[in-house]
């Protein structure tokens, strides 16, 4: 543990608890959804920073193509399995939100729809990952990872031309429209928290990736040592 | 390390490696190997099994990346700059069952560029074998297949060849063919490194030898030492 | 005689022994022309839908019984080159590795194609399907949504050669990326089917999806091919 990772750590629970409280005490209660309508407040940002960790998995995977490195390889690997848990956050808050609202736990919108086609491309990296044998593991899902990213706009395309196919209940304003300046600022404090916290769960597995693979280094040394 | 073989030696080494490592996963296959082989001659490979062997050819003939270290084939750092001059010949036979040997043969000869029925036929009798047996390869004894597998790996005339155990579950007397073959292929120009356990088949033909241990280079000789050729000179080392 | 080898030539090459393979041994298109029977009946057996009915519901069933098909076949393609090692004789040699991708994606389109042709009679019959549509729109979206599961099919079927229980691993790592594409498959055949929708957006995004994927896959090959 690094003094700088203390010290980002502290900012962070800082940050976290000033939009928690941004969230609960300072938004004002919304309309007509009332206080339900706060876990919006957990839900948009996770999404950011899961569509962000994606995007991150997407460079660091072209980056170990090119350069084989150690670093981009673990780098990946932390970005897609700390994305996949704000992905999945993102899929259980979004239901909670519905439930209330809609009347339904889910429906076949396309934002929810692209988010889970997303979560299942970035869990079947992870799976991939476990199941590969051998030192090869960083490129086969380093290609898996870049089409995973590549396929993310076609996703959307599909999913929106789908959804205007298929003429569901008018299920009422989007997301972001109508928000008050307040519940702006209450976004915009929790999303720079959740961005924080990312980065440091990312930093933290993107260390431990690294130290896993010196301890291999450093047991082989040893056992080559003991011959 | 300095090689220890008198006589004129080139001035490129047909294979140069340099501190050469291979792990999978916390497995060290290869610990660290620095060697250069001097071309025209042949080179035996010995050691127990899980020495290493057979990672070091493949690690020389390209098909594995080394986790450390460079290896410089013909002069080249990727393998594939110089594949067309270059044979390998792996443990297993490398060949298509369901085909015959020509059938074989001629499907290989086109990866490297050879459209022409006449060498490939030409392959398969230098191995001793008749091109115009038209059974598929998955019906020939294991001899035979090590014999068309061979001819595989000559098909495009290497000046460098690879042989991992040619020998393996072949009978003598083919087995004293294909060491005839090899010689006279040394003898001809050709750089060729042989990996056995079956030490005592080489001796009269070996030019130098070098044995693995647990992924190191313990020994590197002119020809091959009298200590080496029982079957059980290993297990005595040790 | 030697003339450096060029992709066409060595794709060529390949396809010719892959068919030549198939022809022998029989390997894939048996088990898969089998195993898309099977699914077809079944499916008629779990749904029993008026003429009307059958019209929106066929698209998404042919081509789900399709896609399981494929992975089937897909299976086999490079466990044939994995007996006796065979794919190191091609890591060995000069031949370039989008060749080998190319002839291994031509072959099994081959094959796919070959089992819609014989299943959607079965289809025709056992759901009493009549098209209200033009019929060559159904035979485009065929041709590119076969192309679409074939393509990233082959490759992700070389990804999995590489992995523990490589045959479970394929449909995990093929089915989600593939998404988008049995979306535009299913409804560009439903939209033609019944003729309520226009069809062309989605053969546009199929078209797309092709395009896209067969570009990354010819870039990504060749690290996977030599990811051993």
């Amino acid at each position: 543990m690094t003094k700088l990772y203390k010290a980002f750590s502290a900012v962070t629970a800082l940050l976290l608890l000033y939009g928690f409280c941004q969230a609960w005490y300072i938004a004002p209660t919304e309309a007509t959804m009332g206080n339900v309508q706060r876990i919006f407040y957990y839900h948009l940002p996770s999404a950011w920073v899961a569509f962000l960790l994606f995007f991150v998995n997407f460079l660091a995977s072209a980056w170990y193509l090119i350069r084989r490195t150690d670093g981009a390889d673990a780098l990946a690997l932390a970005a897609a399995e700390v994305g996949v848990s704000f992905c999945t956050i993102v899929l259980i808050t979004g239901p909670i939100w519905a439930r209330p609202i809609w009347g339904i736990w889910w429906t076949w919108d396309a934002r929810l729809t692209s988010t889970l086609v997303l979560w299942l491309i970035y869990v079947s990296y992870l799976v991939l990952r476990h199941y590969a044998t051998g030192g090869q593991v960083p490129v086969l899902a380093a290609a898996l990872g870049i089409f995973g990213f590549v396929d993310v706009p076609i996703v959307y395309m599909a999913i929106r031309w789908f959804r205007t196919q298929h003429p569901q209940p008018v299920i009422g304003g989007g997301q972001g429209s109508g928000l008050d300046h307040t519940m702006w600022v209450a976004v915009l404090w929790n999303l720079a928290a959740f961005a924080m916290l990312a980065v440091l769960f990312v930093w933290a597995r993107y260390r431990q990736a690294l130290a896993e693979r010196a301890l291999e280094e450093a047991y082989i040394q040893a056992e080559g040592e003991a011959q | 390390m300095e090689s220890p073989v008198s006589g004129i030696v080139p001035a490129q080494p047909a294979v140069e490696l340099h501190d050469v490592a291979r792990h999978f996963g916390r497995f060290a296959a290869l610990r660290g190997i620095t060697a250069d082989f001097a071309a025209g001659r042949l080179h035996v490979l010995l050691g127990e099994n899980g020495a290493g062997k057979s990672t070091l050819l493949r690690v020389m003939a390209g098909l594995l990346a080394p986790t450390r270290g460079t290896v410089r084939v013909l002069g080249a750092t990727t393998q594939r700059e110089v594949a067309t001059r270059f044979g390998y010949m792996g443990h297993a036979p490398l060949l298509y069952d369901e085909l015959s040997a020509m059938e074989n043969l001629a499907y290989f000869a086109s990866l490297y560029g050879i459209h022409d029925d006449l060498r490939c036929a030409e392959a398969i009798r230098t191995v001793g074998l008749d091109p115009k047996l038209e059974r598929r390869v998955g019906q020939y004894s294991q001899g035979m297949r090590q014999r068309i597998s061979l001819a595989r790996a000559i098909v495009h005339q290497p000046e460098l060849l690879f042989l991992d155990e040619p020998f393996s579950n072949v009978d003598v007397g083919s087995a004293r063919q294909m060491t005839t073959l090899l010689a006279d292929m040394r003898d001809a120009g050709t750089t060729i490194f042989v990996v056995t356990h079956q030490a005592a088949l080489m001796e009269s033909v070996a030019d130098e030898c070098m044995v693995l241990e647990a992924g190191r280079m313990v020994a590197r000789e002119k020809g091959i030492p009298e200590r080496m050729l029982s079957p059980y000179a290993m297990e005595a080392r040790a | 005689m030697s003339a450096t080898p060029t992709l066409w030539s060595i794709t060529r090459r390949s396809l010719a022994k892959d068919l030549r393979l198939e022809w022998r041994s029989k390997d894939a298109i048996n088990s898969m022309l089998f195993f898309a029977l099977l699914v077809v009946v079944i499916f008629s057996f779990g749904f029993d839908p008026t003429a009307e009915e059958s019209r929106r519901i066929a698209g998404g069933l042919l081509w789900v019984a399709v896609l399981f098909a494929t992975v089937v076949a897909l299976n086999q393609t490079w466990t044939r080159e994995l007996r006796n090692q065979v794919l190191d004789a091609y890591r060995l040699s000069p031949a370039p590795p989008q060749a080998l991708f190319l002839s291994k994606t031509i072959g099994n389109f081959l094959f796919v194609a070959i089992l819609e042709v014989l299943m959607v009679p079965l289809f025709v019959v056992f759901y009493n399907l009549r098209s209200v549509g033009p019929v060559w729109q159904l035979l485009v979206v065929a041709l590119l949504a076969t192309w679409a599961l074939v393509v990233n099919g082959t490759f992700f079927a070389a990804l999995s050669i590489r992995t523990r229980s490589r045959e479970i691993m394929l449909p995990l790592i093929l089915f989600p990326i593939s998404i988008p594409a049995l979306l535009a498959m299913v409804d560009a055949t439903t939209s033609i089917l019944t003729g309520d929708n226009s069809p062309y957006f989605w053969m546009r995004l199929l078209a797309v999806y092709d395009v896209v994927f067969t570009a990354v896959s010819l870039l990504l090959f060749e690290p996977v091919l030599n990811a051993e």
